[in-house]
């Protein structure tokens, strides 16, 4: 499918007021599954964490997983909601071969928690207080794979279903619209998801890795002229699983409806689907407002009631929230307005806060996150999260070059080991014969041979033009592959060249 | 009682511990009756001779190390075809589930295992115990041993004839609107339906799951109170299964003394709508309850007339959403569409094929129930009818501590009479059909015998979880009547025998 014609965002912005609405799905890292004590496990082998629960055979009935509620109420009062003190799950029914039962255990008029609110920054300095309508508790389906037919449903060959995530608790997140945004709705829209990531991982109720869906997003857009009361028609971008593709595709329904909507046509009102590779979206099937998923309470399963003391118990054991979070962080590491936002847009606030805490300088891990590391990634083209490098890595490397035993090039070098998979960074160093070679002897042999060959430099050097030791600096490392200590080599080319 | 096929499980289960018969030969005996009168009766689906005999012998060890773990151990049981075994095809009467040996046993059925009960074979039922006659299994009706042009009433008519015509001494039964006690009023047998939650529904193929209940299918009220403790108690699988224990119910059953019981007559069920027969033995049951020291009082539940509309309403809603799982994706037989085998149309062709004319009938009317549009009108207006019934119930058992009434309308009618008529069909439940939308226990016990010279039952009903208290005045009852007749109701019954 070819992309859509598109107007220039500027433009859109300056005709259209946006209105977006985001619905997050969180998957809880429980052990076990929403409604039956199969393992929640990625990526094991297809259908061998299922049971008659989860596979909706004949007579089986569901279970709540307590653990799962009790996540569920956590990420609610972060998100500053109100608490159900009694809620019914509900069957929302459709047929569909990876849904067990064909129907989605879920809640619908009694959600969890109801009626909160976040505040989301952007890099303008403005903070958007973002209200949120509901976060509910549900059951993720299976998986589906197409074999034939460029891997779609339509046209394949025949289709396989993986049971393994049939019954993963889900939390699912959903603001009410957002009007103020205009031009920075793209970036709100994603800031908004990594605001809900670092909440829920800093909770630990989520692996939170959206490249394996953990926390995937749906993007409702709409678009109406400036000054018109009643809101347009919005589409909804499907399961976009990061927080660059959220931005981008937001970004690109904003161009994509305007055109349509300046040339005088008529926005569909339907779900769309981001390709992330060629940067646009693509239509998915019509949805109406009157798609009828014949809802009712859920009658194998009794209200959840969760009691005051369990709500206060796990209130008090809510971390830090984000947004003071960031403002104790910036202070603690006296960084500056610009270099704390480029932490907090980069999303490694949580990577260099962990590697600080393993004894590095807030500089020094920022300049490895935000640096070194984030350029392999962009070359990569993955997310930092993706690489195999943890804040453990940072820090050993960090210990390295204090004690001598790696300069910036050689921990360079190592760091690039590490996320190609070679190993530890002893493991890298050692493999690839990284370490500084500190042993005089070989340095002096190194120098002496390189004075020698240079005998015009050597004359500067003795004539008292000591900057001319630069060369020599060179030739040395050369020889010694990198792997001398700089500030050693000029220590010995003038002890060398003046005896 | 000459024949030992005839004894009840209570006095057989005495002669097993006492060693004056085996398990195995008790076993044979019921499967030799079994295998030679069932192509008559058409009782059994299934018949497990092999498994049977071994569980049998199990039993005779057990019993023998004087290490019976029930009172009902070595006594052989058959069980309604919709709780699913795991050395056992389980159709629930349907073709959808022809060739479907569960991957599982249900709870009851690993109650009975445990209780080392042998378990004879699979009782026919209407499919997906959806009907009063069996005329709606996909394998065939089954017969009424009193006459076999007669309904043997439904869904349950498989174990009512098997116990009825001796062809077992006991067997499970289900009940959502009526399916345990109305087959044992047309059979002149005993049937019990516990309070909703006493007995675990796991493994039970769901009908309406807010109103099915596992259930006790035997000859006499004590038989009925030991299958129930055998059966009932809590399950972690269920979560609508009590967690208190109601105790020993054949503690209760064996006090049988009804002096000072206040027994309360439902007006809307002692007036219009009975046979004359039927209404006369009810009115000379109140007369003996009278001069046996009961205190008779009229107790008024004007929503009853609404309970029958309110349960068509329920019952295909949640069955429509029940059924949603049998799709041929997993399980079941699946029927290839002539064309292009999209998961839809096979999805829809399996389903055609599969499904009964009674089970499309309550998806349809299910389905539209549960509509955006008519859910308030319909789904949501039949869950105020129940809570008034309930209502209803509650002010009754303040001034009474049983409810009786007429079992059914009429004795058992001839096949085919209201296979044309679902309405007719429907009406059988008017009086069992509140019990299930209240969930408090129900039972059936012999009442003498009416039109043309067949059994009738009457009903009693207690509070909620007080199924000591129905067990009590049942046996009271049954005594009475044992006493009048000079025998068990069941002992009128004609002699089978083996075409």
């Amino acid at each position: 499918m070819a992309k859509a014609e598109l107007i220039d965002f500027d433009e859109a912005i300056e005709k259209y007021d946006v209105v977006i609405g985001l619905e997050v799905h969180v998957e809880l890292n429980t052990n076990t599954k929403m409604f039956c004590g199969c393992a929640n496990e990625f990526g094991d082998k297809p259908n061998t964490n299922v049971c008659p629960v989860c596979l909706g055979l004949p007579g089986a009935l569901p279970v709540v997983n307590g653990k799962a509620v009790e996540y569920s109420i956590a990420i609610g009062l972060a998100l500053n909601c109100s608490i159900a003190s009694d809620g019914r799950f509900a069957r929302k029914n459709y047929f569909y071969p990876d849904l067990s039962k064909n129907f989605q255990t879920s809640q619908y008029d009694e959600p969890i928690a109801y009626e909160g609110q976040l505040e989301v920054p952007v890099s303008s300095g403005k903070v958007y207080n973002v209200a949120i309508e509901r976060a509910h508790m549900e059951e993720d389906a299976g998986k589906l794979s197409h074999v034939g037919g460029a891997g779609r449903i339509q046209g394949a060959e025949y289709s396989l279903v993986d049971f393994n995530r049939a019954g993963v608790p889900l939390v699912e997140i959903v603001t009410k619209p957002i009007f103020d945004s205009g031009a920075e709705a793209p970036e709100l829209a994603s800031a908004y998801v990594r605001q809900i990531r670092e909440i829920v991982k800093a909770m630990d109720v989520s692996d939170a890795r959206m490249e394996r869906g953990n926390v995937r997003c749906d993007a409702n857009v709409s678009l109406r002229p400036k000054g018109q009361e009643k809101l347009g028609t919005r589409t909804e971008t499907k399961n976009v699983n990061s927080l660059r593709s959220v931005e981008n595709a937001v970004r690109y329904e904003i161009q994509r409806q305007a055109a349509i909507l300046a040339a005088g046509g008529e926005i569909t009102q339907e779900t769309r689907h981001w390709h992330e590779d060629k940067k646009y979206t693509s239509a998915g099937r019509p949805k109406s407002d009157a798609d009828d998923y014949r809802y009712f309470p859920e009658p194998d399963l009794v209200p959840v009631q969760p009691t005051e003391e369990l709500i206060e118990q796990i209130r008090t054991r809510l971390p830090e929230n984000p947004a003071s979070r960031r403002a104790r962080l910036q202070q603690e590491w006296a960084l500056s307005d610009n270099e704390f936002r480029d932490i907090v847009n980069s999303d490694l606030l949580d990577e260099i806060d962990i590697t600080v805490s393993l004894g590095v300088s807030a500089q020094s891990a920022k300049k490895w996150w935000t640096g070194e590391i984030a350029r392999i990634a962009n070359v990569e083209g993955k997310e930092i999260t993706e690489l195999s490098v943890t804040p453990e890595d940072v820090a050993e490397i960090e210990k390295m070059i204090a004690a001598g035993k790696l300069n910036d090039r050689l921990a360079r070098e190592a760091l690039s080991g590490v996320i190609a998979g070679e190993g530890s960074v002893a493991e890298v160093v050692s493999a690839r014969g990284l370490e500084v070679v500190s042993d005089d002897g070989a340095l002096t042999a190194a120098v002496d041979k390189a004075l020698a060959e240079q005998p015009d430099v050597l004359e500067k050097i003795r004539s008292g033009k000591e900057q001319a030791a630069g060369a020599i600096i060179g030739s040395v490392m050369k020889e010694m592959r990198g792997q001398a200590d700089a500030g050693r080599v000029r220590e010995l080319i003038l002890e060398r060249a003046k005896s | 009682m000459s024949e030992l096929y005839k004894k009840p499980a209570s006095e057989l289960a005495q002669m097993l511990r006492s060693g004056e018969v085996t398990s195995v030969e008790l076993t044979e005996l019921f499967l030799d009756r079994a295998e030679k009168l069932n192509p008559q009766t058409n009782s059994f689906l299934r018949i497990n001779r092999e498994t049977a005999l071994e569980q049998a012998k199990h039993a005779d060890e057990l019993i023998m190390a004087g290490n019976a773990p029930s009172a009902l151990t070595g006594v052989p049981i058959a069980v309604k075809d919709n709780l699913t075994t795991t050395d056992a095809i389980t159709t629930a009467g349907s073709k959808i589930l022809e060739n479907y040996l569960p991957q599982y046993d249900s709870t009851v059925v690993s109650k009975l295992r445990a209780a080392a009960m042998p378990i004879l074979g699979k009782t026919n039922l209407d499919e997906f115990a959806m009907g009063s006659s069996t005329e709606f299994s996909a394998y065939g009706p089954s017969k009424n041993p009193w006459d076999l042009e007669r309904i043997p009433g439904g869904s349950g008519g498989g174990s009512s004839s098997a116990v009825s015509g001796f062809l077992a001494p006991i067997a499970i039964g289900s009940d959502t609107g009526g399916s345990i006690r109305f087959p044992a009023a047309v059979t002149g047998s005993v049937g019990a339906k516990p309070t909703y939650g006493a007995v675990s529904r796991y493994g039970l193929i769901a009908l309406a799951s807010s109103l099915d209940q596992v259930g006790p299918v035997t000859n006499d009220v004590m038989d009925a109170a030991l299958l129930q403790d055998v059966i009932a108690g809590h399950d972690p699988m269920d979560s609508t299964s009590l967690v208190d224990s109601l105790g020993q119910m054949a503690d209760f059953a064996s006090k049988t003394d009804i002096k000072g019981l206040r027994v309360g007559v439902i007006k809307q069920l002692a007036s219009d709508g009975f046979q004359p027969s039927v209404k006369a033995r009810f009115d000379e049951s109140i007369q003996m309850l009278t001069d046996a020291g009961a205190e008779i009082v009229e107790v008024d539940c004007p929503s009853f007339e609404y309970a029958v509309s309110a349960y068509y309403l329920i019952l295909p809603a949640e069955a429509s959403s029940n059924l949603a799982r049998f799709d041929a994706v997993r399980f079941g037989e699946r029927v290839l569409p002539e064309g292009n085998p999209t998961i839809e149309r096979v999805m829809a062709s399996s389903r055609e094929a599969g499904f009964g004319p009674e089970v499309k009938r309550r998806i349809i009317l299910g389905t539209y129930a549960l509509s955006s549009g008519y859910y308030d009108a319909y789904y949501g207006s039949a869950q105020k009818v129940r809570t008034l019934i309930q209502q209803d119930f509650e002010k009754a058992f303040a001034s009474a501590d049983v409810l009786i009434s007429p079992t059914a309308p009429t004795t058992a009618f001839k096949f085919g009479e209201k296979l044309d008529d679902p309405l007719a069909m429907y009406l059988n439940d008017v009086a069992t059909i509140p019990a299930n939308l209240a969930g408090i226990p129900g039972i059936s016990v012999p009442n003498g015998l009416a039109e043309n010279d067949l059994p009738s039952g009457l009903q009693i009903l207690a509070a909620a979880k007080n199924d000591g208290v129905m067990y009590s005045a049942a046996a009271g009852i049954e005594k009475l009547h044992n006493d009048k007749w000079g025998k068990r109701m069941i002992d009128f019954a004609p002699e089978l025998e083996a075409k």
